[in-house]
């Protein structure tokens, strides 16, 4: 056993690029997650159609231009003209500033067309929203408006993530998709790799029962599993201050559960592939995306539709990810949580024992 | 006959659903023998091999491999065989001790052990400076006879060689039985599957199956003169044509 | 299966790939139960985008909804609201308590509930108050062109087409080129009268067309599943393809020549392709991307073709739009398909 798990371990470091990959991978998602990727929204393109150009349209075109939400693209002087600069993706919203502007403020009769580019529904929104919130303060400041008798305060607190971090969201699922490559893709590969060439059958003839080999097969990629999930904890808690508010021990079971969930999807994926390329193809697009689409990772599941969303129930990472956020951002325990380590530890057995079962099959 | 019998096979019975694979084979080989599996592909010859390895359970007979029953000692008789594949299933990125080790590791084989056996057998091919090579830089041919030594690394009482010699150039071929006579005068029993009619020749008893049944088991010498043929090919394609699906 | 696969893909894709935020399940403490708070609880019950899911006694109990997900957002409203609203300088109090593990859907939610109270505001103050003193000095008229539905498909299809069509240009023809090596196929040709050039030419070409019928028939999807017509020109779209597909190609070849197993090159395309994908302004607008990432896009294919698809299906934009980002691709494949023949030859 222990000469197979050494020689498993020789496999893994002799193929050296797979080897970076496997580590390099989880680094530089989490740092693309943490830096490149935000919703917010900075610096779109504003293109202004200025009919009033009068001393109230500049003040109003600086307020836009100083806000950091847009960057002034040019000046158009009509929506024709301004339609190529849609086109040509130099443009993402365009001010219309009626004629007369500082005359109309002072007689409530002022007119403002706000064009969205609509492509992007999101942004198009956010934007626009902005635009109302940047109109409306500058309003304010122009003049004594009779503030209304009945206000109303209200003060919001952000639950869990203050600072609103995208960061915070995609690293459960970084580790989620991560995890799920290494133990099992790559156990499925491997196996089938041991079929392909041959070996699995000296294996089987060998004295080693069946799950001796199953075990020094998985041990070693059940160690980099680990070594990634540490990984990505340890880069979202030092660089994006990614906080464990729960049990730390409580995060690293829930973990191991998931990675052996892991290793018996790959062990029941090797099981009904024979090549190496088969055993690829099946991970990749039968595990890969679903994994990554599926499971809340990117995009939320309550926005699909619910046949998707009853789809997404039998993806395990789907469990996994609401298992890290709760320990991770809500601090929560195993009384939030006890309903989704379940499934995963019966997803365990139902592909543990779909395996065995097959595998008699193989040998009778 | 006082010799020794390493496997004994009565009455060997296997179906697949409504398929019979192999129909009743009765046969037995002695120690120190060379004995030939012959077939035309589809005859069931690997099937009846994976029982004879315990890879797999027989629908009913009485087999006795080493003298251990397959239905219950599978895992004693794992012990006391070596197998090569026709892949020769040697793993390609590691290096020649690197098998050598493993192999012998997962036949409980002590590190001494593996040391001495691995010098021994490479030093009898000639090949001890291959020691730290990567498998998948090496020939061919020396990959088949390395796959044998790790074959035979534990010393067990029968090696079961599946088409051992696929692919691989006569003269290597040759060189490649030398080894099979020497591992057999040192008391190994060779059981072996083939293609190749002329290695036919090489074995001392040679049995022929046509459509799940043993059609002839005899020494070469004496099938040649029941089957008035030149030569093995001959009786071979004598009894294959017999067969129901071609 | 090369064709049934990416169309199911391209069908899933659509329906997961929305950040569009559909409801918000609500819990409401309602400390002050007077008639201004119900007309407030009222105003969100109406709004048709939050759904209240319960009403709690204490906030304690609102909180245990917000840990165990039950809800996204919790709407206090403070003993004495109705009474601070009328006579309180500061105005009567409510608390919001987002649940912000999706940070930007939290941001989202909270600014519909402003909306929501806002419009209260304005409400009970017209209501008192009357019209006239209460008028905005500006009118704001909207209009949204291109998607006047503000549907998140029709923004995602596009970019979903050009993942497929990279899927099959990088990952395809590296895995293929690898796997003739790996059964040493290769060496066979080496031994032929055909030219090296001529043999990757060979290869990469059914690639290429795949691609193209791939975009042909995802094209006809979209029409025929969510209705996307193509603004533009045809020939221009399937020209600029063309070129696109020569430069995924090309980085495939590239792959392929410093990877020895499929598996290798499976991991090394999979590993840039994240990277070409995320930051190709696929699902995040890349204006809000830092610097770096605006200097990285200049050797990101995705990013470029991102950029000319949506342009050219979803506006109409044409050749005088784009010639310049044409230029430029035609430049990139070049390069890229010269850098990968000649690696190719050395290497193998």
């Amino acid at each position: 056993m222990i000469a197979f798990i050494k020689k498993e371990v020789q496999h893994i470091l002799r193929d050296y690029r797979t080897m970076i990959i496997l580590f390099g991978m989880p680094l530089i998602q989490v740092l693309i997650f943490g830096f490149a990727i935000t919703n917010e929204i900075k610096n779109a393109n504003l293109v202004v159609i200025d009919h009033a150009k009068d001393y109230q349209s500049v003040r109003l075109i600086q307020k836009m231009t100083s806000s950091g939400y847009f960057k002034l693209s040019g000046y158009a002087s009509t929506v024709d003209e301004s339609e190529q600069l849609f086109k040509s993706g130099k443009a993402k919203q365009i001010l219309v500033i009626e004629n007369d502007f500082a005359e109309g403020l002072r007689q409530n009769s002022a007119r403002i067309q706000i064009i969205s580019d609509a492509t992007d529904p999101n942004v198009a929104e956010q934007l626009k929203n902005y635009t109302i919130g940047i109109i409306s303060s500058f309003t304010a400041e122009q003049r004594d408006l009779p503030s209304p008798a009945l206000k109303v305060n209200v003060s919001s607190q952000m639950y869990f993530n203050p600072e609103l971090k995208g960061v915070f969201l995609f690293v459960p699922g970084t580790m989620a998709v991560i995890l799920m490559l290494v133990s099992a893709m790559m156990t499925s590969i491997s196996i089938a790799r041991e079929k392909e060439t041959g070996t699995m059958e000296v294996l089987l003839v060998s004295p080693l029962k069946p799950w001796q080999i199953i075990v020094g097969k998985v041990t070693p990629y059940v160690v980099l599993s680990f070594i990634n999930a540490l990984t990505i904890l340890a880069l979202g808690f030092w660089v994006f201050g990614l906080p464990i508010q729960g049990s730390f021990i409580l995060l690293l079971a829930e973990i191991l559960l998931y990675i052996i969930m892991s290793l018996s999807l790959g062990i029941f994926i090797s099981t009904i592939s024979s090549t190496q390329q088969i055993a690829m193809m099946l991970s990749m697009f039968a595990l890969m995306l679903p994994t990554i689409l599926l499971s809340g990772f990117v995009f939320p599941i309550e926005n699909m539709p619910s046949f998707l969303q009853g789809l997404s129930c039998i993806m395990p990472s789907r469990w996994f990810i609401i298992i890290v956020r709760d320990i991770m951002l809500r601090g929560n325990g195993l009384t939030h949580i006890w309903m989704e380590t379940m499934i995963l530890c019966l997803m365990i057995l139902f592909f543990l024992g779909l395996s065995i079962k097959n595998f008699k099959v193989r040998l009778q | 006959m006082d010799r020794e019998k390493v496997i004994e096979v009565k009455n060997l019975v296997k179906k697949f659903g409504s398929f019979t694979a192999n129909d009743n084979l009765t046969f037995d080989v002695y120690k120190g023998e060379i004995f030939g599996f012959l077939g035309a592909n589809g005859a069931g010859k690997t099937t009846a091999m994976k029982i004879l390895c315990g890879l797999s359970k027989p629908s009913s007979g009485d087999i006795r491999i080493v003298g251990y029953d397959v239905y219950h000692e599978t895992e004693r008789i794992k012990n006391s065989i070596g197998y090569m594949s026709q892949k020769f299933s040697l793993y390609d990125d590691l290096t020649v001790w690197e098998n050598f080790r493993f192999f012998g590791g997962i036949y409980g084989l002590s590190r001494k052990e593996i040391e001495s056996q691995t010098q021994l057998l490479l030093n009898r091919l000639g090949i001890w400076s291959y020691k730290d090579r990567i498998i998948s830089s090496i020939p061919l041919g020396w990959k088949q006879k390395l796959a044998f030594s790790v074959a035979i690394m534990h010393r067990p009482a029968i090696v079961f060689l599946d088409e051992p010699t696929g692919g691989v150039d006569p003269v290597t071929r040759r060189q490649f039985w030398d080894l099979i006579y020497q591992a057999a005068s040192e008391g190994y029993t060779v059981f072996v599957t083939t293609h190749y009619m002329d290695e036919a020749e090489y074995c001392d008893r040679v049995s022929i199956m046509v459509d799940g049944r043993i059609r002839a088991l005899d020494t070469p010498e004496n099938l040649k003169s029941t089957f008035d043929c030149q030569d093995m090919q001959d009786v071979f394609i004598k009894l294959a044509r017999e067969a129901k699906y071609q | 299966m090369i064709f049934i696969l990416p169309i199911v893909q391209l069908l899933i894709l659509s329906y997961t790939a929305t950040f569009e935020i559909k409801t918000t399940r609500l819990a409401i403490v309602d400390q002050d139960g007077s008639v201004s708070s119900r007309d407030l609880i009222s105003s969100f019950s109406g709004s048709g985008f939050f759904k209240i899911k319960q009403f709690c006694n204490s906030v304690k109990e609102a909180e245990e909804l917000l840990y165990s997900r039950k809800v996204h957002q919790i709407l206090v409203i403070e003993n004495g609201f109705e009474q601070n609203l009328k006579t309180s300088e500061k105005g009567g109090k409510i608390h919001l308590l987002v649940d912000a593990v999706d940070g930007s859907a939290a941001g989202i939610r909270a600014g519909y509930a402003q909306q929501v109270i806002n419009q209260y505001v304005k409400k009970i103050n017209l209501e008192i108050l009357g019209v006239s003193r209460f008028q905005e000095p500006i009118t704001i008229e909207y209009s949204n062109w291109y998607n006047p539905m503000m549907k998140y498909t029709v923004f995602m299809v596009p970019g979903i087409l050009v993942l497929l069509i990279t899927l099959i240009g990088m990952f395809l023809t590296s895995m293929n080129i690898v796997k003739e090596k790996e059964i040493g196929t290769i060496e066979q040709i080496n031994v032929t009268p055909i030219r090296k050039w001529q043999f990757i030419a060979g290869k990469l070409f059914p690639f290429w067309v795949i691609g193209l019928f791939e975009l042909a028939f995802g094209l006809v999807v979209a029409r025929v599943v969510f209705g996307i017509t193509v603004a533009g020109s045809y020939p221009l779209l399937f020209s600029i393809a063309a070129i696109y597909l020569i430069m995924v190609m090309s980085l495939g070849l590239l792959v392929s020549t410093l990877v020895e197993t499929q598996q290798q090159a499976m991991f090394i395309s999979w590993f840039f392709l994240v990277i070409f994908i995320l930051l190709s302004g696929l699902f995040t607008a890349t204006e809000s991307m830092p610097q770096w990432v605006q200097y990285f896009n200049y050797f990101n294919p995705v990013a470029y073709f991102i950029k000319v698809i949506r342009l050219l299906v979803l506006k109409g934009a044409g050749l005088a739009q784009l010639y310049n980002i044409i230029l430029v691709m035609i430049a990139y494949a070049g390069l890229a398909l010269t850098l990968a023949v000649l690696r190719y030859k050395k290497t193998v």
